[in-house]
């Protein structure tokens, strides 16, 4: 099912805040079915990117393009509707705090869909089940706990079926056994969906287990060291920084 | 036992420091300044080396003053021999010197002068008023897109916000204003017998109420609690990422967040400033009648008689500015909150400073306004 046609593809993209450069002349593809990990140290600037990426910081130079169209040079209609594909989910999860979970999922279907107020709440329910929290669709933000936060924050993120989901360090706060099911649904979202997926994360597990495709970014540098996917980027990369981050910073000989 | 240190040159033209007694935080730990000293005048030793023979208990106290000498040390290119540490220190010491400092991490002091403050604040003031007017601008659109019928926004928040910012502000608006009602009864009880006309204090009092009391007093209120609640909401979610995701959806956090509060406040402000009007004037009734040898029949007239339709409405336009403002105010910086609680706390006390500051100047602007249309 990898369809091996470019779906995002960033151009030159620099990131500064002011006068301070965050990154700069980063450079990369994503495929369309990709799990694309954007990687690096903390403070190198992951989770800027992904903002650049979402349409929420607009990068100082380059673009971004969405099946080959430009994103930021465009007109703020058609960023309108390019943004509408995207899901996100936020670190936190970002649930509004003054509604029902259900009514967290179903603002962007009344908004972009003619659905009938019994149909949204139908299809909140469903969102809700494949995130395995059948059930809770009346329950406010504040009555549950970080984890199912984050899948509450999944299921609205994929309310209106998304080509592209954003992840911003799902894996955060989660407990091992929770941070595998929430990898196991992004890959069962991408094979069954087709989602083309994007992941801001550091943890190693879920980057070799859900990643095919990646950026390495880094601080010192202030650009991309590497890119491809992880696993051989890990085995076969030039850069020692790269495989010793992607190796805990275990030296290669006692690695195997 | 004390903490003490000693340092001697011993003839290998080696500086060796003697560490004895408990190094801990808690007890008083003896000053280097006799080590970094020596490291620093010429001849400066060839190397460090310590004797912990008679060290006893050690914490951080120990390693802290560790650290300060292998810093003095390395500035002055004198080796360090650790060997005479025990293996906790030296590895602790070891483990703060692995990361090598970023460089550009450490902050410089910088200590700005009187007049870069002032110039400093001042593009600040400017900076943030230009950030209000924009806002004003954003407003305005917003409101543009709602009457065309195509802003987001929830009916039931709309009726929960037009709750919080009416209904449940009943009770501190019937206080403030029967007292501020009293009070001004009192001064004219007191002042205007003098002349044998106590029986205006009915108009001072409805007159004093209708056209700008009530209304100013409302505002004020509704700035401490309305406003300075807005800040605070729609800050935090700034902080939990929840406008951000709003936007992501191809929102307007203006839409959804801003409009519906503003538009509570600017309904239920008029009725809330003509509720405190008539609080006012029982409040002021209940001291003229008590103090004034006047009936009640009289005083009412009298009452009655010292409003025009004018007034009330001069009054209720006025509660509407101070609504608006309050509300742009709240929101405003709610929005423009950093990523911190501390910024939550900052932007709702400006909110409120803000609210004040807007509400007395329309006032005075206002009033001068209404003295030339003769209202």
């Amino acid at each position: 099912m990898q369809q091996d046609d470019a779906h995002i593809v960033a151009e030159d993209i620099t990131i500064a805040y002011g006068d301070f450069v965050v990154q700069r002349d980063l450079n990369f593809t994503v495929n369309r079915g990709d799990v694309f990990i954007i990687m690096g140290g903390s403070g190198c600037g992951k989770s800027t990117l992904l903002k650049v990426m979402i349409g929420l910081k607009e990068p100082s130079t380059g673009e971004i393009y969405y099946d080959g169209a430009p994103f930021w040079m465009s007109d703020k209609a058609s960023q309108e509707g390019t943004k509408r594909k995207f899901g996100t989910l936020f670190q936190s999860g970002a649930l509004w705090s003054s509604m029902t979970l259900a009514e967290n999922i179903g603002l962007a279907l009344k908004q972009y869909t003619s659905l009938s107020d019994a149909e949204i709440r139908e299809v909140a329910a469903y969102k809700l089940m494949l995130v395995g929290l059948a059930g809770f669709e009346d329950y406010y933000p504040n009555e549950i706990s970080g984890g199912m936060k984050k899948r509450a924050g999944l299921a609205r993120a994929m309310a209106l079926d998304p080509d592209i989901l954003f992840f911003d360090e799902p894996s955060a706060g989660l407990d091992p056994i929770s941070a595998k099911l929430l990898d196991d649904l992004i890959l069962e979202l991408r094979d069954s969906l087709g989602t083309t997926i994007v992941v801001v994360t550091h943890e190693l597990a879920s980057i070799f287990s859900i990643g095919n495709n990646s950026v390495f970014l880094d601080a010192d540098a202030k650009t991309q060291l590497a890119n491809g996917n992880p696993l051989s980027l890990r085995d076969d990369h030039p850069n020692d920084v790269v495989r010793s981050f992607l190796r805990r910073g275990v030296p290669e000989a006692s690695a195997a | 036992m004390n903490a003490a240190l000693s340092c001697n040159d011993t003839p290998d033209d080696t500086l060796a420091i003697t560490l004895s007694g408990d190094w801990m935080l808690a007890n008083s730990l003896p000053k280097l300044d006799p080590v970094l000293e020596r490291l620093s005048t010429t001849p400066k030793p060839f190397a460090v080396r310590f004797e912990a023979t008679a060290l006893g208990d050690w914490d951080t106290g120990l390693v802290a003053a560790l650290v300060a000498i292998r810093r003095g040390a390395d500035t002055n290119d004198v080796l360090l021999d650790d060997s005479g540490l025990p293996d906790g220190a030296r590895q602790l010491v070891a483990l703060a010197f692995a990361v090598k400092e970023r460089e550009g991490a450490r902050r410089l002091k910088t200590h700005s002068g009187f007049l870069e403050g002032v110039g400093d604040k001042t593009l600040r003031v400017l900076e943030r008023s230009r950030d209000l007017l924009t806002f004003v601008g954003e407003l305005v659109l917003s409101f543009g897109r709602l009457i065309r019928g195509k802003a987001t926004y929830l009916r039931s928040d709309l009726v929960q916000y037009i709750q919080e910012a009416g209904a449940e502000a009943l009770p501190i608006v019937s206080l403030i204003s029967f007292l501020i009602g009293m009070i001004f009864a009192f001064v004219g009880v007191m002042q205007l017998s003098n002349f044998g006309a106590g029986i205006y204090t009915a108009d001072l009092v409805a007159v004093a109420m209708v056209r700008e009391m009530a209304p100013i007093m409302t505002a004020i209120i509704m700035a401490g609690r309305t406003g300075a609640a807005y800040a605070a909401q729609i800050g935090t979610m700034k902080v939990n990422e929840e406008v951000d995701a709003l936007t992501t959806l191809g929102m307007h956090p203006i839409d959804f967040l801003v409009t519906p509060r503003v538009i509570a406040l600017i309904v239920m402000m008029p009725l809330l400033t003509m509720y405190g009007s008539l609080m006012g004037i029982l409040g002021g009734a209940a001291v003229g009648l008590a103090m004034l040898d006047v009936s009640l029949v009289q005083y009412t007239s009298q009452t009655i008689n010292s409003v025009g339709l004018n007034s009330l409405l001069g009054g209720l336009f006025k509660s509407v500015v101070y609504g608006s403002l309050v509300a742009m105010a709240g929101c405003q910086q709610g929005m423009a909150c950093g990523n911190s609680a501390m910024a939550v706390g900052e932007s709702t006390t400006r909110a409120v400073v803000m609210g004040i500051i807007l509400i007395v100047l329309s006032a005075a602007v206002l009033t001068v306004i209404y003295i030339n249309l003769g209202i």
